[in-house]
């Protein structure tokens, strides 16, 4: 009886440990906790990124989508996408590539009779996504909730998906899609390497991953500048417009508990990646880091 | 309460500990639900509760953050008259909470009419509000003056109730009306200085008659409202109460 008491003990003293924000906390209880600030925040997910970051969100967004440059045709699985804000850039992006191609194939079209002309615009019509796609993946129901509600209400419905799901552990094939993204994300995942070993995973041969992160700023002036204002403001900010001080405090404490720039490189390679970069954006407030399956 | 964490980790910013951040906010929680803050922090939540607050009448817990940032020098001096009255002095160690889970409703409706209890009862059913809706307070950072802030907020119905003012917004400025003279809490002063905004023209010539004047004599006559031990008087008679007290009759 001793024996399995001991047994027992030492199960416990071997839970994993790991940190939410400042605090040590277990595995378990370090999920549980990250669910729990998604559910409170995602009614004001957006509204809170605008205020904290003044908008500026919304060109890293824009950056990372421009640099993925994704061609109609194009699969994407946007892992943590909660409200959806790399999932319909991506549907524009693609929509606008798209037109441009017909835009050019018309332009050639110049001995073709009025019917050949009419049956192209019908084929072309029907796809103006170009059969691209968007798998949205996340693990928090309240995110998902968010993210489809603006979804039917900016009139997105083409080409896009809601997947419950986790990064740790993707409910999908080998070798399924063109391209991974994980947008503020990967942060919050437990297990970071677990995550990357499941987006190496998914993608198929010549598959990229990409990843848009808060990460290390270097300047010693800025980086001051930078820790006032997150600690200062920030949960101010959480507290007045979303009346919850603990989640945006817990936000700037994991910011800073997040690997910088080489680590997660290193990290990236590790799960096999070749090709692995990295761009500083707003200097190193956000990085963005970009790797290749062979 | 929280510790903070001092051992190094692998991914900590370059030459800074964490400890270099967190001694900004103070390192320890004095009761719970208490969130320590920088002085910056208040200025800044002051300032924003103070905005959301009005532009947003549903937000609630803005007034309260508002009154909780903005209380330094109100709240000591209304601790300093509890503490120097005998009634009060108890209260201050007894630390009583009005709270459904604590009061005897039944026995209280059970009271006969006039009564503080009664009345008490009849006001939070008429108007539909109940005891356990006031906000826990987060901001101040002394043990003793989060429960006077928390008392303040538990005795602002009875407040109605002896006043004889509704949870609508005309009751709720004439309420502030005396509460500001009472209690010098600024968040009661801008709350009946900026109150009255929202109010039509009628009312707000009911208002500049008969309420305010009223409000603001009662408050000057009347002893300080925190020194009532109201969990031990609910069989006094409320007009007995308001004599004993100073309140004037309403008009």
């Amino acid at each position: 009886a001793l024996r399995a008491l001991c047994g027992s003990v030492r199960g416990l003293a071997a839970a994993p440990e790991t940190h939410f924000g400042f605090q040590t906390v277990t595995e378990a209880e370090r999920r549980e906790k990250i669910y729990k600030v998604f559910e409170s925040v995602a009614e004001k997910y957006d509204v809170m990124n605008d205020s904290m970051t003044l908008g500026i969100h919304r060109v890293w967004k824009d950056i990372l989508v421009h640099k993925m440059n994704p061609s109609p045709g194009t699969l994407l699985l946007d892992v943590a996408g909660g409200t959806g804000d790399i999932a319909f850039r991506f549907i524009n992006y693609v929509r606008s590539v798209r037109e441009r191609q017909l835009q050019q194939k018309l332009k050639h079209h110049q001995n073709l009779s009025w019917q050949e002309i009419s049956e192209s615009y019908q084929e072309d019509k029907s796809k103006s996504l170009g059969d691209s796609q968007v798998v949205v993946c996340d693990i928090n129901k309240e995110m998902l909730k968010v993210g489809k509600q603006k979804a039917q209400h900016l009139g997105y419905s083409e080409g896009l998906s809601w997947v419950l799901g986790n990064a740790e552990e993707l409910p999908f094939d080998d070798d399924m899609f063109d391209v991974y993204t994980i947008a503020f994300g990967i942060r919050n995942v437990t297990r970071i390497d677990l995550a990357l070993q499941e987006a190496y995973r998914v993608l198929k041969p010549g598959g990229r991953f990409l990843c848009l992160e808060f990460s290390h700023v270097s300047n010693p002036l800025l980086s001051r500048l930078y820790d006032l204002y997150s600690f200062q403001v920030i949960p101010v900010l959480g507290e007045v417009i979303a009346g919850d001080w603990k989640s945006y405090q817990y936000l700037v404490e994991s910011i800073r508990r997040f690997p910088p720039q080489e680590e997660l490189k290193a990290m990236i390679e590790d799960a096999g990646f070749f090709k692995v970069d990295y761009q500083n954006l707003n200097w190193g407030i956000v990085a963005i880091h970009s790797g290749f399956k062979l | 309460g929280r510790a903070w964490l001092s051992h190094a980790e692998p991914w900590t910013r370059d030459g800074r500990r964490e400890e270099e951040e967190e001694e900004e906010e103070g390192c320890y929680q004095l009761y719970p639900g208490h969130i320590p803050t920088s002085p910056l922090q208040k200025a800044l939540l002051a300032a924003g509760s103070a905005f959301m607050g009005l532009s947003d009448p549903s937000r609630h817990d803005m007034v309260a953050v508002l009154g909780e940032t903005t209380g330094c020098l109100a709240l000591p001096n209304l601790r300093d008259k509890m503490k120097h009255h005998p009634e009060g002095y108890r209260i201050l160690q007894e630390r009583p909470r009005i709270r459904l889970s604590t009061l005897d409703m039944a026995r209280l409706r059970g009271l006969p009419g006039g009564t503080l209890g009664r009345e008490y009862v009849r006001f939070l059913e008429d108007n539909k509000v109940s005891p356990d809706t006031r906000m826990p307070p987060k901001f101040v950072d002394d043990e003793e003056l989060a429960y006077v802030i928390q008392r303040y907020r538990e005795v602002h119905d009875l407040m109605h109730t002896l006043l004889g003012m509704p949870t609508n917004m005309l009751g709720e400025v004439v309420v502030k009306w005396f509460e500001a003279i009472q209690t010098g809490l600024p968040m009661c002063v801008l709350g009946a200085a900026f109150g009255p905004v929202r109010l039509s023209a009628r009312k707000l010539q009911v208002l500049a008659t008969d309420l305010v004047p009223w409000a603001i004599r009662s408050g000057r006559n009347a002893s300080c409202i925190l020194n009532v031990y109201y969990e031990q008087r609910w069989e006094q008679a409320v007009e007995s109460l308001r004599e004993e007290i100073g309140i004037l009759p309403p008009p």
